[in-house]
């Protein structure tokens, strides 16, 4: 694409995420949507940075966007009423957990490497299901609340005004995406495509090829913490359906769905498939079948998602 | 005492067995086809649930010999008509449809079944205890392993013996040399995931007969049998069958001294494992 065509998309994109408070409830939505889909789009995107850029699959992302989730839940509840402090405490949580993991799992290659990121993935949910005196074991973490962010001159109050919230996580989404955008044009950012594109070669050229799976592990496991951490505060509430496989699987779906190895793919496909649950589930009980159904019409009928195909028509 | 760790081992080892039969299953798709079957559980839960509508017809032995079948059937349906589409493509496809399909399953058992757990008649005589100091020791728990081990058995002996698993071992080994020998590779996995569904439905006729009957029920075996195969080694079937007993006796021996780490212990034994040799026990070297 263009040089010019990009900026006209990067533009569109942050104009309708910008603007998202004041159109979505007149389309019949609402504003926890409008951030629902902001924290799941991150998650995706953090996804995409290893699954699309790196071109290695991982299925056990839940289990770090759970890991940022429960840390942020358990520190405000039990430690201190802070946001901040809470997401930092589960970022940091969720990537230490990431980085002792990684060089487990970073030797290993196509379904062998999503096999153990699966199995990983479940000790963290059979830890949070398991250990109730701590974590509240099935029936998750409540009562707490997310706390209002006092800047020292101003009051961000998240707590009570959903437009506030939605800027709140809109501004995280920003930084994080911007700090992934920079990262992927970086020399590192380069060499990962090098080793999706031709690991082999990679390797001769001398490029540690594990180490650098391992920090594109690492760095992707750390933005999904973020979403995990803002996917708490959004209702107050986190308990381990936050860290099951299928939550995984939802990160990977949205991501094929909006288009892997595209930047914005992942958002796009988070919008749909987040808009599409919230009708189907409001509709009907069988809800699963039709997500079920949805998924194995996307990979038979739609694999390369919105933007490879819109990518494909433009080349064309 | 002697009782308490008696009756966790052999616990752990009929939980081991069903990882196993399970594994097994998997590690059969998994190495000819390239798929992570995840609807593994899910064709498990049909074994189990075919058996209880069958049992008022057919009885207890006759579902127990045609309900697998049927499950079988199923599967080559659902291969002809989905799975086989993906062949070759990245891997991430399969997963994701096998996954779509766990979710199809899970409630299409639902919504024909109930969610409720349903009660499952196994014969009163089976259901009795063997001796009265080891009184755990019914009969069904002994039938189960014996079963189990004769499944395991009879499949071995078709894997070495017969034309069909000479050549799904072949296949695995390298499947482009085996179509060119004139072999249609197209029926040749779509028989090889047929067996893998059988020993899903098996296992999952036995296992509703210990663990009751609910949509859900393979979804507490499916992760430890993952497990089983990459301890075991992928690519190998006797690594597969070996890490499904070994996982079982492990957590049944920890529930013995530390009966919360029962669960845990089987992870443990998976990242020891891949710190010491990643391609697992009798996995071969660069298969993954």
């Amino acid at each position: 694409m263009p040089k010019l065509d990009k900026r006209a998309a990067d533009f569109a994109v942050w104009a309708v995420l910008l603007s998202a408070p004041f159109w979505l409830p007149l389309i019949g939505g609402y504003v926890e949507l409008g951030s629902r889909v902001l924290i799941y789009a991150l998650a995706a995107m953090a996804l995409n940075f290893l699954l699309g850029y790196t071109g290695v699959l991982s299925f056990g992302h839940a289990a770090y966007f759970g890991l940022g989730g429960y840390g942020t839940a358990m520190t405000i509840k039990f430690l201190y009423p802070s946001t901040p402090l809470a997401m930092l405490v589960g970022v940091v949580v969720a990537t230490v957990a990431a980085a002792v993991i990684g060089p487990l799992i970073a030797r290993l290659r196509g379904v062998y490497f999503a096999m153990c990121t699966i199995a990983f993935g479940q000790v963290f949910y059979y830890i949070a299901f398991q250990w109730s005196s701590v974590t509240g074991g099935d029936d998750g973490l409540s009562a707490w609340q997310r706390q209002p962010i006092h800047f020292g001159f101003a009051t961000l109050d998240i707590l009570n005004n959903n437009k506030a919230f939605y800027y709140f996580v809109l501004a995280v989404f920003a930084v994080c995406a911007a700090a992934m955008a920079f990262l992927l044009r970086s020399p590192f950012g380069r060499t990962l495509l090098a080793i999706r594109e031709n690991e082999r070669r990679a390797r001769f050229l001398g490029i540690p090829v594990d180490q650098h799976i391992w920090a594109s592990w690492v760095i992707s496991c750390f933005f999904v913490s973020v979403a995990g951490c803002m996917y708490a505060l959004l209702s107050d509430f986190i308990d381990p359906r936050a860290i099951r496989w299928d939550q995984s699987g939802t990160f990977v779906i949205m991501t094929v769905l909006g288009g892997m190895r595209s930047f914005w793919g992942p958002l796009i496909g988070a919008a749909i498939y987040l808009v599409l649950q919230d009708y189907i589930s409001s509709h009907t009980e069988n809800w699963m079948s039709l997500i079920g159904a949805f998924f194995v019409l996307i990979v038979l009928f739609f694999p390369r998602g919105v933007l490879g195909i819109i990518g494909r028509k433009v080349a064309s | 005492m002697t009782q308490l760790v008696v009756f966790n081992v052999f616990n752990g080892l009929i939980i081991g067995a069903f990882y196993a039969l399970m594994a097994l299953g998997l590690s059969l798709i998994l190495n000819l086809s390239g798929v992570i079957n995840f609807a593994h559980g899910g064709f498990l839960a049909i074994g189990g649930y075919l058996a209880y509508t069958l049992i008022p017809y057919l009885g207890f032995w006759g579902a127990l010999v045609v309900s697998p079948f049927l499950v079988a059937g199923i599967g080559l349906l659902v291969e002809r008509l989905l799975i086989r589409r993906l062949y070759g493509r990245d891997p991430l496809y399969s997963l994701l449809l096998t996954f779509g399909l766990a979710f199809m399953i899970e409630d299409g058992t639902r919504l024909i079944w109930g969610a409720q757990s349903l009660p499952y008649q196994i014969p009163s005589w089976l259901s009795r205890p063997l001796s009265t100091e080891f009184f755990f020791l019914t009969g069904y728990r002994v039938f189960m392993v014996l079963l189990v081990t004769v499944a395991v058995a009879a499949l071995f002996v078709i894997l070495n013996y017969t034309r069909l698993g000479i050549r799904i071992r072949a296949g695995t080994l390298d499947l482009e040399t085996v179509s060119l020998l004139g072999v249609n590779t197209r029926v040749l996995r779509n028989l090889n995931f047929g067996l893998g569904i059988y020993l899903a439905g098996l296992a999952g006729v036995l296992a509703s007969g210990m663990l009751g009957l609910q949509p859900t029920v393979g979804d507490n075996l499916i992760m430890p049998s993952f497990i089983a195969i990459i301890v075991g080694g992928l690519g190998s079937l006797p690594g597969t069958l070996a890490g499904g007993v070994l996982i079982g006796a492990a957590s049944g021996i920890t529930t013995v001294f530390f009966p919360s780490a029962s669960e845990a212990v089987i992870y443990v034994m998976m990242a020891a494992v891949l710190i010491v040799r990643p391609r697992g026990i009798f996995g071969e070297e660069g298969r993954f």
